[in-house]
């Protein structure tokens, strides 16, 4: 395989929202859409990927940016993963967006890397990178899920035919915020709970969010009910920089009288998409967030865990990570 | 024989660039470029896409870069990554291509300020914008820059493959950090892999510069 230079394409630098979404009509499945590119420059030097038309859509202002709004903030789907990092705003009312995305990578990725397109990148199950013919890449097999596949990296939950899982930091944080994405096309634009945003194998084995062709991340709309809330992010790898998560949870948490009134918390490279651990939710609300809070929420969270070959350690891990959220936040 | 034969071949090369009042480097860099290009026309040069500039937002190829503060017209394909450009379009070869993945970076530059992978950035991208290599650090005397000073008294590099990018992550950091502590500096320069494992050495450099220029 071929791995350095990418393959010819058509190259389209549109300045508006407009002109992107008619030439991903145009060409709809032979159509790529470039955001920072940390993700799509692997494909396409693996070639494993060889879209016709890649559609760089950088130039389009209106998807940079943090802005204030009534009911929130919005983030543009082009905002780097530093500018999140380093946002006032964010640090101070979102800390756990801004805790997630400086976990993202490396400095350089940050600094490219968009938060859209850490949200909507792909699987990094190797086998399907590799560009095998699995069944997320429409063949009729699951390379990893085999005695010899080597499966640590993959899920505990969810599994259905395809055992990869979700790559994305920020996107527990963003369930956890309890966030909308907004997506256009040519019919309009609808908004989207970060929670129903992803999407399991089980809904659909090829794609890992509910984008079609022809549909574009606009924005992403946090609202107020969370600002300035007790948050908590971590994030395990094999690596602090560029790894992707073995397991990160994140959480966000209301205190009253030293009892938890509300919390959302959300756990990351368990199943396909930003687990959400409504179970751990329901356990842990009018308790005190303290060790004996954490112990049963811990329990409750792994609670039909199925471990494949290798990825057995991710139980206590996760375990571990469900217990300091609840501790710590 | 066949090692004598090859030997006397190498000498006779000597006496030859001697004779030409060319280093043995040159000759070796000649030759290497050489071959380099004709084996890459293929690649870069083989099957362009055919119908563009025909819709709004599709690319020129001739476009004009701004590299170390001068303008430079230079014809780049659609798919081309600035750090291609840098070395084989402009001859810039001192950033690297380590892994051409985003992962090791030994091809970091400086774009409007900010450490960038050029192995993951499109040159298109880069249109309008100002680029900076290792070879723009020099000041207009040829000094070196005071982080290079720095590496070089703290002997940052080892074998010296990473230093450009490492040089360039740690001028990026001093550019919006100029007194980090050494815990910002170790997180600023962790996108930057030393397969010497030099990174203490490398951690001192950045400390020394950032002290010398306060």
């Amino acid at each position: 395989m071929l791995r350095d230079m990418m393959a010819n394409f058509e190259l389209y630098q549109p300045t508006a929202i407009d002109h992107a979404l008619n030439l991903m009509n145009r060409y709809g499945d032979d159509g790529w859409v470039l955001a920072g590119g940390q993700d799509s420059f692997d494909w396409f030097k693996d070639r494993a990927k060889k879209p016709r038309a890649v559609i760089d859509i950088n130039g389009i202002d209106d998807l940079h940016g943090i802005r204030e709004t009534a009911d929130g903030i919005e983030i543009g789907a082009l905002t780097t993963l530093t500018e999140i990092e380093t946002s006032a705003l964010i640090k101070e009312k979102y800390g756990v967006l801004a805790d997630a995305a400086r976990h993202v990578a490396s400095p350089q990725i940050r600094n490219a890397g968009t938060i859209g397109g850490n949200v909507c990148q792909d699987t990094r199950c190797w086998y399907y990178r590799y560009g095998l013919d699995c069944y997320r890449a429409g063949g009729n097999t699951c390379y990893a899920d085999t005695p010899e596949g080597i499966d640590r990296e993959h899920c505990l939950f969810g599994a259905d035919r395809c055992i990869a899982v979700s790559p994305s930091d920020t996107a527990p944080a963003l369930v956890a915020l309890d966030a909308r994405m907004v997506v256009v096309n040519g019919d309009g634009e609808k908004e989207v709970q970060a929670e129903d945003f992803f999407i399991g194998p089980d809904v659909d084995i090829m794609r890992m969010t509910i984008l079609q062709p022809g549909d574009l991340l606009k924005s992403i709309v946090i609202p107020n009910t969370w600002a300035g809330a007790r948050f908590y992010f971590e994030k395990v790898a094999e690596r602090n920089t560029w790894d992707f998560a073995l397991v990160n949870i994140a959480a966000a948490m209301k205190v009253d009288n030293n009892a938890i009134s509300d919390i959302r918390i959300a756990c990351g490279g368990v199943a396909c998409v930003p687990l959400r651990l409504t179970v751990v939710e329901e356990v842990v609300k009018g308790s005190p967030p303290n060790g004996a809070s954490a112990d049963l929420a811990a329990s409750a969270a792994t609670r039909g865990a199925t471990p494949l070959n290798y990825n057995g350690f991710k139980i206590p891990l996760m375990e571990s990570l469900v217990k300091r959220a609840i501790r710590e936040s | 024989m066949n090692t004598n034969l090859s030997r006397e071949v190498v000498f006779s090369d000597d006496a030859a660039m001697g004779r030409a009042g060319m280093s043995r480097r040159d000759f070796i860099k000649g030759i290497i470029a050489t071959g380099a290009s004709i084996s890459a026309m293929g690649y870069v040069f083989g099957g362009c896409a055919g119908d563009m500039g025909s819709a709004p937002g599709a690319v020129e190829r001739l476009i004009s870069l701004n590299v170390n503060g001068r303008v430079r017209r230079v014809d780049v394909l659609p798919q081309e990554t600035l750090a291609m450009t840098l070395r084989y379009k402009l001859g810039l070869t001192g950033t690297k291509l380590g892994c051409d993945r985003g992962e090791c970076g030994a091809c970091t530059v400086l774009v409007d300020d900010v450490a960038m992978y050029s192995c993951s950035t499109l040159t298109h991208r880069v249109r309008g914008r100002s680029v900076v290599t290792v070879e723009g650090l020099e000041g207009e005397d040829g000094a070196l820059h005071p982080v290079q000073r720095a590496f070089i008294e703290e002997l940052g590099p080892q074998c010296g493959f990473c230093t450009p990018g490492q040089v360039m992550s740690a001028v990026a950091l001093l550019e919006i950090n100029p007194n980090p502590t050494r815990e910002e500096a170790r997180i600023a320069m962790s996108g930057n892999l030393c397969r010497c494992g030099a990174y203490d050495n490398y951690l001192n450099s950045v400390m020394r510069a950032a002290k010398e220029a306060s």
